[in-house]
């Protein structure tokens, strides 16, 4: 039976979910897909055609890279866990349903909205040579003169620095995530395991960390993977004394005009992302669990 | 209440109230910046206090050269953002929230794996596709690249949106005589409009706040982030403190409306299921 | 109103089969109600009356129309949810007049008609109220309202009163029995509850593993169950089961049930002569065994193991042999555990099935007539 409007309405309905999602499939693969393989093209082939590794080797001996790349791995060493550890004891203390613990979480989930370049600023006007730091220092008769926090001597200081701005600004999108987490498991399992004779710390030890195993994951792959980009916090507080990865593929395209090498900053960053996320994703597999 | 009740209770509330200073203070701190006389920022001894209340240092942000303009540029590459964003991605979220379908589960984790891909690194390869496609230096290309930032939060946002519109209603209205459209406008869209909202304020905040793609993307028609970066080599303090401020304000009153949908966009792990 | 009718419909869902291939007539006016454990098909069913599902294959009419292409919207019915589905961003009025308004109805009317059903409903002082401001029987009473107003052909519940706490469906069933008996419409009710379809049903169509396996009316489905699953599914306690085996002696026949002997009625003879020999199984309801405490010719003995005093009745678990059955008796004088008492079967009531598959051996016609099983 040919055409009969039951096979028709059968077959769109059956269709309907493929073509509302085809517009996000479709742009995802143009907007994802194409400027991969340009990176990719940029990176390994000279203007003419040929394959080449000079860029690759160009951005390897720059007197920048070893630095920016220590100056990566080194802030997202400090920064990650820092942050991990802060926004699970944030978010424990909220899930504990205190009086104005819904304030307290809006509160210390303001940051995600601000932007890494605003955040810079921000923690720029406290640690520049007049700035609120300084002045607060003066005012308590610790220093007579201003500390220089943010100079080229003194790297230490702005790492410093930078570790806290970032701290301030991104602990938000963790702690959101683990709370988001916290709310899936049911309370029953917590006053079970209570029934059952476990003190607080056994209670979290033996059911939330274990439930909230996924949040965690997520949580520390998306952190790793942004902080991986980290950009206008460095630039807005120390301009380019602490080279990182990502400043650099701006600066090469900014100052020098050379796409391809900034190619290469971005597919090293890209590669190092996905390595991180697939070492997560494989070494921090969750259990059978679900809350 | 016991003593011990009393006591733990002051302890919590110490902690509370630190974490909470920590968060608002910096806030302060640019804010009373961004209004302290312009002179007054270079005086050493400094104090923390202003001596008074000025606009010179804000009047001065906004006359400097570049700044209205991009200030306009950022809200219509925000609004082209936020248009083609939900355009693309509302029809996504619906289709995860209503319909069992065979890949469902692979697009969701997909989604979810995009979120964590670093986009804006993308801009640089993007220089010559854009260059070709004439799209280099003009607020569209760069409202592409926020669109594809945007989109996996659009579409897990707007997926949990309708997921709590329930599905009986829209076939309440299909027995009633709407079709399968109709249910939708009639029915699930007024119901899912307040989320909805809140998935385009997000979507703002993300554009709004872009630096590095815009930057690199743009040389004339400069965002405001970018513009105030580009600046930053030759800009003094107050400029600084200024543009600093300004950009958090609208981010915050977005964030401040928008709260309660945070948990949608940032929530759901990558190894469930 | 209209009859509907169903030929050979199948629904699959991936490999699972929720309804297979079901021929069904539901005639004008007829209040039908599929009953059945869930996922036994029975809300597929109905939602493929609906249209809300695409029956993979076969036929839906109403009132004679092919309805199997049709959207819901075209169908001429009108459905009352299991959650009610009320519009929470419109009023009451709104949402009773909703389906009016897509058929574009002039205003007038539609504020007359909405207003009718409303007070058929008693809702009527409720009408500029939003859901949220409703108690969960007030908006029950709402979907039911706006699918009346639709003067539908078909009307069809899918479990209406299953949120309701139960003195409120009590009072709904009622109400429902009255608006069907005003009304007329034809109706399609799907429950799990046997009570619903017992008190409700013009005729009941239980439902097991999608299909139909028996449709009759409610007290011959409760007293001549066609299987075993049915006699096990209604009736609270359900149906005891015993195994016997069929034994001749001389001119009578005999079903021997462990160490004990039960006499059958002289209409069973013919039927039983047949399977001399072979093991059936025999059902006997609860309140169709009488309890004696003293010893009496021919009854069975048995020791009370749990006896619970239910008001209107007692209700005892009792083992006879190897077997334990359920009792109900009066509920005096109340009767202690370990006790030992008499039984007999009501002859009458005894009913017989199948042992390999189930099925209900024909009822013999008693010579007062008393109507055949389908």
């Amino acid at each position: 039976m040919p055409r009969t409007p039951a096979l028709r309405s059968l077959a769109s309905e059956k269709a309907l979910p493929y073509w509302l999602i085809l517009p996000t499939i479709a742009y995802v693969a143009v907007f994802f897909l194409v400027p991969v393989v340009q990176a990719l093209l940029l990176a390994f082939r000279t203007q003419d055609g040929q394959w080449t590794t000079r860029f690759l080797v160009r951005m390897v001996q720059d007197i920048q890279f070893v630095s920016a790349l220590r100056f990566t791995l080194l802030l997202l060493a400090i920064i990650v866990p820092l942050q991990l550890v802060t926004a699970l004891f944030i978010a424990l203390l909220v899930n504990t349903r205190f009086r104005g613990s819904r304030t307290f979480l809006y509160i210390c989930a303001i940051p995600l909205g601000i932007s890494d370049l605003a955040a810079g600023l921000i923690w720029f006007s406290l640690f520049t040579q007049h700035g609120y730091i300084n002045s607060f220092l003066y005012g308590l008769g610790i220093i007579e003169r201003p500390i220089f926090f943010l100079s080229a001597q003194n790297t230490g200081w702005v790492l410093g620095s930078i570790v806290l701005a970032e701290h301030w600004r991104a602990t938000a999108i963790v702690l959101v995530i683990l709370v988001a987490g916290l709310q899936m498991i049911s309370r029953d399992y917590l006053e079970a395991a209570e029934v059952f004779g476990a003190r607080s710390w056994q209670r979290l030890w033996h059911v939330t960390l274990p439930l909230l195993k996924p949040s965690l994951q997520s949580a520390l792959i998306i952190r790793t993977i942004l902080a991986l980009q980290m950009f206008a916090v460095v630039v807005a507080m120390g301009g380019r004394m602490v080279p990182v990865l990502a400043g650099e593929a701006y600066y090469w395209y900014y100052l020098y005009r050379n796409t391809n090498v900034a190619s290469a900053y971005a597919l090293l960053l890209m590669v190092i992302s996905a390595l991180l996320a697939w070492g997560y994703l494989r070494f921090l597999r969750p259990r059978e669990v679900r809350p | 209440m016991t003593f011990r009740q009393l006591q733990r209770r002051f302890l919590l509330y110490m902690v509370v109230v630190v974490i909470a200073l920590w968060v608002l203070v910096p806030l302060a701190l640019i804010a009373l910046a961004a209004f302290t006389p312009r002179l007054e920022l270079y005086q050493w001894p400094r104090p923390v206090l202003p001596s008074g209340f000025s606009t010179a240092t804000m009047s001065f942000f906004l006359r400097s050269y570049g700044t209205l303009t991009s200030l306009r540029n950022s809200a219509l590459v925000a609004l082209l953002t936020l248009g083609m964003t939900l355009a693309v991605g509302a029809p996504a979220g619906y289709a995860v929230a209503r319909y069992v379908f065979r890949g469902r589960e692979a697009f969701r984790i997909g989604i979810l794996m995009t979120r964590m891909f670093p986009t804006s690194l993308l801009a640089i390869p993007l220089i010559v596709t854009f260059i070709r496609w004439q799209l280099y230096d003009t607020l569209i290309g760069v409202a592409f690249i926020h669109t594809a930032m945007a989109l996996p939060f659009a579409v897990l946002i707007t997926s949990g949106i309708f997921s709590g519109v329930p599905k009986e209603l829209e076939e309440a209205a299909m027995t009633l005589g709407c079709s399968r459209l109709g249910a939708f406008v009639r029915v699930a869209l007024p119901l899912a409009l307040p989320g909805l909202a809140a998935a385009a304020m997000f979507t703002f905040v993300i554009s709004w706040n872009e630096v590095f793609a815009s930057a690199i993307l743009t040389v004339r028609n400069r965002t405001l982030p970018a513009q105030v970066l580009t600046s930053l080599e030759v800009a003094p303090l107050d400029f600084r403190f200024a543009g600093g401020f300004f950009m958090i304000i609208p981010a915050l009153i977005f964030m401040a409306l928008a709260r309660r949908y945070l948990f949608q966009m940032w929530g759901g792990a990558i190894s469930e299921r | 109103m209209a009859e509907i009718r169903l030929e050979q419909v199948r629904k699959t869902f991936g490999r699972v089969v929720a309804v297979r291939d079901v021929d069904l007539t539901i005639e004008d006016g007829e209040f039908l109600v599929l009953l059945g454990p869930s996922g036994c098909g029975k809300t597929t069913t109905l939602r493929c009356i609906a249209g809300l599902e695409r029956a993979n294959r076969g036929r839906i009419f109403i009132g004679r129309r092919d309805v199997t292409g049709l959207p819901p919207a075209r169908r001429g019915i009108a459905m009352v949810f299991q959650s009610y589905a009320v519009f929470p961003h419109m009023t009451v009025a709104q949402n009773i007049g909703f389906g009016l308004r897509m058929r574009h109805v002039p205003r007038r009317q539609i504020q007359k008609e909405v207003e009718e059903a409303a007070e058929l409903l008693r809702i009527d002082e409720l009408l500029q109220r939003y859901p949220a401001q409703l108690s969960g029987g007030q908006r029950q009473r709402v979907a039911v309202a706006r699918a009346i107003v639709m003067k539908p052909q078909v009307l069809l519940m899918d479990e209406p009163l299953s949120n309701l706490d139960a003195l409120l469906r009590l009072q709904m069933r009622a109400e429902l029995k009255r608006l069907h008996r005003e009304v007329g419409t034809t109706t399609v009710y799907v429950t799990h509850d046997q009570v619903e379809a017992l008190s409700l049903g013009d005729r009941i169509a239980v439902m097991m593993d999608g299909t139909i396996v028996q449709l009759d009316h409610p007290s011959l489905v409760y007293d001549r169950p066609a299987s075993t699953f049915v006699a096990g599914f209604i009736g609270t306690p359900p149906m005891n089961f015993l195994e016997a085996t069929v034994a001749a002696r001389d001119e009578s026949v005999e079903l021997v049930v462990g160490e004990f002997t039960l006499l059958v009625p002289a209409l069973w003879r013919d039927q039983l002569k047949a399977r001399t020999g072979q093991t059936v199984i025999v059902g006997i309801r609860a309140e169709n065994i009488t309890v004696h405490h003293g010893p009496v010719p021919g009854s069975l003995a048995a020791t009370v193991l749990v006896s619970e005093p239910l008001g209107s009745q007692q209700l005892l678990t009792v083992q006879v042999g190897q077997d334990v059955l359920k009792v109900a008796t009066a509920p005096e004088p109340l009767l202690a555990a370990g006790q030992t008492v008499g039984l007999t079967l009501v002859g009458q009531k005894l009913r017989l099935f199948d042992k390999e598959t189930g099925k209900a051996l024909p009822v013999p016609a008693p010579p007062p007539s008393e109507g055949g099983t389908q």
